[in-house]
């Protein structure tokens, strides 16, 4: 079945914790599964992963760079006391969602510990009211306090427990959905361009560190200077206490970006090629910004063309993000088609209106 | 090539360039559709041009006639884009009602109650507020949101994704203008007369870029393009120069943070939030305007960005400042201005233009 | 080193105004490079050639932070914005000195209703003018904290240690260094206090294989202070994250194995706020690995920053082992 195929993927990708700046384990995952699909697969000097697939026209070929950012927010060990680890954030978490939370520190061994709010007896006055800041958190390992010191240090990542939860037919369950769930559709999209005949070169890049810098895909775009940039990121799916007009339902399609940040025709290419495919889609207003890579990769160098495919994503940001299979089979789709379909001179298509006669 | 370089000795603002200022300001171009500024000013600078492109975010890049003997590049900035908003939903229980969100840096109490234009076609609205019998006046004691207030077009017809803006219409009001947008059309008005002047030492790139009230967008790559010698910013900069309302203690109140006052000449940036001028083109700029008897004055340091923000961080550095015509109420439906100060302004890049030497940069910063 | 510090610090060199420092420094370590210049910003940039060699790049910004003239009332009190981060608990009572030689103090408007800490537009500089007229600055006019060095001993007090301890370590390992596995660019930056804007233009310039900043970093070491590992004394820290950037892993191995293996004392370190230049270094062009060698140091961006000559010491022997020793950029864990 489709959505089978889709979410045993969609686990591979999701496990690897592959936090901001310690992403070994994510890009590891990657290079594994791009390897049979592109002609070479190489290292930003910041971490990315680079997969590029020669196009069939003759040169100079013009340069498409798909990406999906692979690192995860999660947290990091920033001091010790008698064996409990006090915590900072990596990427931006709400701290309420993490007393009783499960997490993985990762020390010289992996080790599993919860994060526990202390009893207000135990807090100043100004923290016992309310929800209590992270600085008053703490990590249980469960272990001594030597054997703590001996297999944990301070600057050590600590991730949210794997795990991966199915519900119903279409919906998977996860920590890191963000982003993972869209270089699922990345790769996705690299396996239906695997038997297909495009004349762009592609470059399919699985970014570091958006979470903290948006540094991996700006850094990558330069190296790679392409003519035509898409980003395929997550946005808000509806859900309780979330705004109508700032969500989108999940599994009723995918939010194709519109605002400064994004190339209006673009844009309108691939709304037509969206209603062309029948692949149900929303227009998501971005006004000022848009929130992912394109916001540093639109600008690099003599910029670049952007677009901004999204993924509804329910929970954005907890340990249980949810997404729908479908959406991500449809932006899967929407990307392969637009690269399969992609003419050597598009990019005339490309000129402003008023652009002057040469 | 159309230029006149014998008759005029100096630039001045005469009915033809404040026609073109109205026409300008009238436009609606909100960062992310600078269509209709970057058309107009297209004509008009054709005839004084060699070459024009758009580059891939939507900046105008022109530049005169390359002489190989003129050692300096110079790149001259002013952004076409206004601030305004977007629609971004439809209000769920009357048709023809939008929700909205700014763009650029708007205080939302200025929202209230003011006809507005949405969309390539000009279409015209308002945004509404409730009627006075209809509140409370605990209620009047919180200022309006953007979250609570809607774009009514009276009827369908625009689009979710749609942008608009204040429908001031151009206003000469004596010695002054009152218009939307005077930021920046007033800069992209100085750099299309700058450019019909020729200048001895200096070979002008001009940049009309996009994005900049939503981060400075287009100079960034504009400036990494033309990588040029230096570049001067032109812009529009807050005056703050009204009346004090509180008594001091001991001596007379006095307002201090002016930023800029209207009356006063053209304003030379010391230090903004994003750039510290580069002191070599100060001096110059200081000792241009004594010499030539301009009235200048120096913006406040403090908040605020411009172009030159961007611009002057690219590659390997581009030594930058910014000259501004002071305005009051930017970011807000009407704006006003001094012509005297807009000549001085543009006099004063004139002037300096005129005099810049090679020499410039041979120091060190 | 205590010397070089003491000249250091000393020198008045606000962001954007940093001549006077620059010319102490490019005097002390000409002799040393192979090549010298200064960029378009006012980067100073010394050079260690080796062909073929790693081309590393070191960083330590010269600016500190410093004020502004904005207005000058008829009285001749003089208003001000800061030029960095500047705060207004350190000003009030302060001293400065202007770059034109012009000394005075920091006042403060009276609040009737509260002793809450002002914002810096409550407060203004009383140079001892008469009035406006007398007044000998002009809007404009930039100016510095003014406090001595303090020779404590073990430790040493004075306003600008950040960074200009980190300009003292680069030009004392300039001076000691040998032979080293590097192409090295020194850079002395400019502008980082208001965001690391001269290591921006560098870097491009540059173009290092990798890069390494030294820098100040806070401590968690006084009464109710930062919740922060860091301590005086502890050893030079290796930086593991700031609020604007994570440390390269591979950088920050280079560092602890280097320096478990000579034994010199370090600390690892979070930061949970601020940035240094390393960022800018990190995210130019194509990336660059880059990290932070941070000297401890309590009440930064106060008149009085403190840093043990230990740690400073400590800093410069764990940098001058680091130019011996090549890093390992090939894998990433």
């Amino acid at each position: 079945m489709k959505t089978n195929h889709i979410s045993t993927l969609l686990k591979k990708l999701a496990s690897p914790p592959g936090l901001s700046g310690y992403e070994e384990s994510i890009a590891n995952e990657v290079e594994t599964l791009w390897q049979p699909l592109v002609d070479e697969i190489s290292r930003n000097r910041l971490g990315s992963v680079l997969g590029f697939r020669q196009g069939a026209a003759d040169p100079p070929r013009p340069r498409l760079m798909m990406v999906a950012h692979q690192d995860a927010i999660g947290l990091m060990v920033s001091g010790m006391r008698e064996g409990f680890l006090r915590l900072t954030e990596i990427g931006g978490i709400d701290h309420r969602i993490l007393p009783g939370q499960l997490v993985q520190v990762h020390g010289k061994r992996t080790l599993p510990a919860v994060i526990v709010q202390p009893p207000h007896f135990l807090l100043p006055p100004e923290a016992q009211e309310g929800s209590v800041p992270l600085s008053y958190l703490w990590a249980d390992t469960g272990l001594e306090e030597k054997e703590v010191q001996r297999l944990v240090q301070i600057g050590d990542p600590v991730s949210f427990g794997r795990n991966y939860i199915e519900l119903g037919s279409d919906l998977a369950c996860s920590p890191s959905m963000d982003n993972r769930a869209s270089l699922c559709a990345l790769t996705l999209c690299l396996q239906e361009l695997k038997g297909r005949r495009h004349a762009w070169d592609i470059w399919a890049v699985s970014s570091t560190q958006e979470e903290e810098t948006l540094g991996g895909a700006a850094t990558s775009a330069f190296q790679i200077r392409p003519d035509l940039a898409l980003v395929i990121d997550v946005t808000h799916a509806s859900g309780p206490g979330s705004p109508s007009h700032k969500t989108y339902p999940l599994g009723k399609g995918i939010t194709l970006g519109w605002g400064p940040t994004v190339h209006p025709r673009l844009y309108e290419i691939f709304k037509e090629l969206a209603q062309k495919l029948e692949i149900p889609f929303k227009m998501e207003p971005m006004p000022r910004y848009s929130g992912t890579d394109a916001d540093r990769l639109q600008t690099v160098a003599e910029g670049i063309p952007t677009m901004v495919i999204s993924i509804p994503l329910r929970y954005m940001h907890t340990p249980v993000e949810i997404v729908s299979l479908k959406d991500i089979q449809r932006a899967a789709r929407l990307l392969a088609e637009f690269a399969v379909g992609l003419e050597i001179d598009f990019m005339d298509k490309m000129k402003w209106d008023e652009t002057p006669k040469t | 090539m159309g230029r006149d370089t014998e008759n005029l000795t100096q630039p001045a603002i005469t009915g033809e360039q404040l026609r073109l200022l109205e026409k300008l300001c009238n436009a609606v171009a909100v960062s992310g559709d600078e269509r209709q500024v970057r058309r107009l000013v297209m004509d008009q600078i054709k005839p004084y041009v060699k070459e024009m492109r758009i580059d891939a975010l939507g900046n105008l890049l022109a530049s005169q006639e390359k002489d190989s003997q003129k050692p300096l590049e110079v790149m001259l900035a002013a952004h076409m884009d206004e601030v305004g908003f977007m629609l971004t939903a439809e209000d769920d229980r009357e048709d023809g009602i939008y929700r909205f969100e700014l763009v650029g840096g708007i205080d939302p109490r200025w929202l209230a109650g003011k006809p507005v234009v949405v969309g390539p076609n000009h279409q015209k609205g308002v945004i509404g507020c409730k009627a006075i019998h209809l509140t409370t006046a605990e209620e009047r004691r919180n200022a309006f949101t953007v979250e609570g207030l809607r774009v009514d077009l009276g009827g369908g017809g625009a689009k979710v994704g749609e942008w608009g803006t204040f429908a001031t219409p151009f206003q000469k009001l004596g010695g002054s203008i009152r218009a939307k947008a005077l930021d920046d059309r007033v800069g992209v008005a100085t750099l299309i007369e700058l450019l019909k002047y020729d200048y001895p030492q200096v070979n002008l790139e001009v940049a009309f870029t996009v994005q900049e009230e939503v981060g400075l967008r287009g100079a960034k790559v504009a400036a990494h393009a033309l990588n040029p010698d230096l570049a001067i910013v032109v812009d529009c900069t807050f005056a703050y120069d009204l009346p004090l309302q509180e008594e001091d203690s001991f001596y007379a109140p006095e307002n201090e943070r002016y930023n800029t006052r209207l009356g006063f000449g053209a304003a030379i940036y010391l230090a903004d939030r994003a750039t510290i001028s580069d002191p070599r083109l100060v001096a110059h700029f200081v000792r241009t305007a004594e010499e030539k008897g301009i009235p200048y004055q120096f913006r406040q340091a403090g908040a605020g960005a411009t172009d030159a923000g961007a611009i002057h961080l690219q590659r390997s550095g581009i030594p930058s400042i910014s000259i501004s015509v002071p305005g009051r109420y930017l970011h807000t439906p009407a704006s006003i201005v001094r012509i005297s100060d807009w000549e001085n302004t543009l006099r004063l890049i004139y002037h300096a233009l005129q005099t810049l030497t090679v020499d410039i940069l041979k120091s060190d910063r | 080193m205590k010397e070089l510090l003491k000249d250091l610090v000393e020198i008045p060199a606000p962001s954007g105004y940093e001549n006077q420092v620059r010319n102490y420094i490019r005097q002390s370590i000409e002799p040393l490079v192979d090549e010298i210049r200064v960029d378009s910003m006012g980067n100073l940039l010394a050079v260690r050639r080796k062909n073929g060699a790693m081309r590393l790049m070191l960083v330590a910004h010269m600016d500190e932070i410093g004020l502004m003239v904005t207005h000058i009332d008829r009285q001749g009190f003089a208003r001000f914005v800061s030029l960095g981060g500047v705060m207004p608990i350190h000003c009030v009572g302060g001293r400065v000195r202007f770059l034109n030689g012009v000394q005075g103090v920091i006042g403060v408007e009276k609040n009737p209703t509260s002793y809450e800490i002002p914002p810096l537009e409550k407060l203004f500089i009383d140079v001892g003018a008469a009035n406006a007229e007398e007044c000998p600055l002009r809007i404009g006019d930039v100016a510095v904290f003014e406090r001595p060095f303090l020779d404590l001993g073990k430790r040493a007090v004075s306003k600008a240690m950040d960074d200009r301890v980190g300009v003292a370590v680069l030009i004392e390992t300039l001076r000691r260094m040998e032979k080293s596995e590097f192409e090295i660019y020194f850079v002395f930056s400019v502008q980082e206090e208001v965001g690391v804007r001269g290591a921006t233009v560098a870097a491009f310039g540059v173009e290092p294989d990798l890069g390494l900043a030294v820098d100040v970093t806070a401590t968690g070491d006084t009464p109710k202070g930062h919740k922060m590992e860091v301590r005086l004394g502890a050893g030079p820290a290796v930086k593991i994250r700031d609020a604007g950037m994570l440390a390269d892993p591979r950088i920050i191995h280079w560092m602890v194995q280097t320096a478990e293996k000579a034994k010199i004392p370090y600390q690892r370190e979070i930061l949970e706020f601020g940035g240094t230049d390393a960022r800018a270094i990190q995210l130019s062009r194509s990336g660059v690995p880059a990290g932070v060698l941070s000297i401890p140091c309590r009440y930064v961006h106060a008149p009085s920053e403190m840093v043990d000559m230990e740690d400073v010491e400590n800093a410069v022997k764990l940098l001058l082992r680091l130019l011996q020793t090549p890093p390992r950029l090939d894998s990433h864990s």
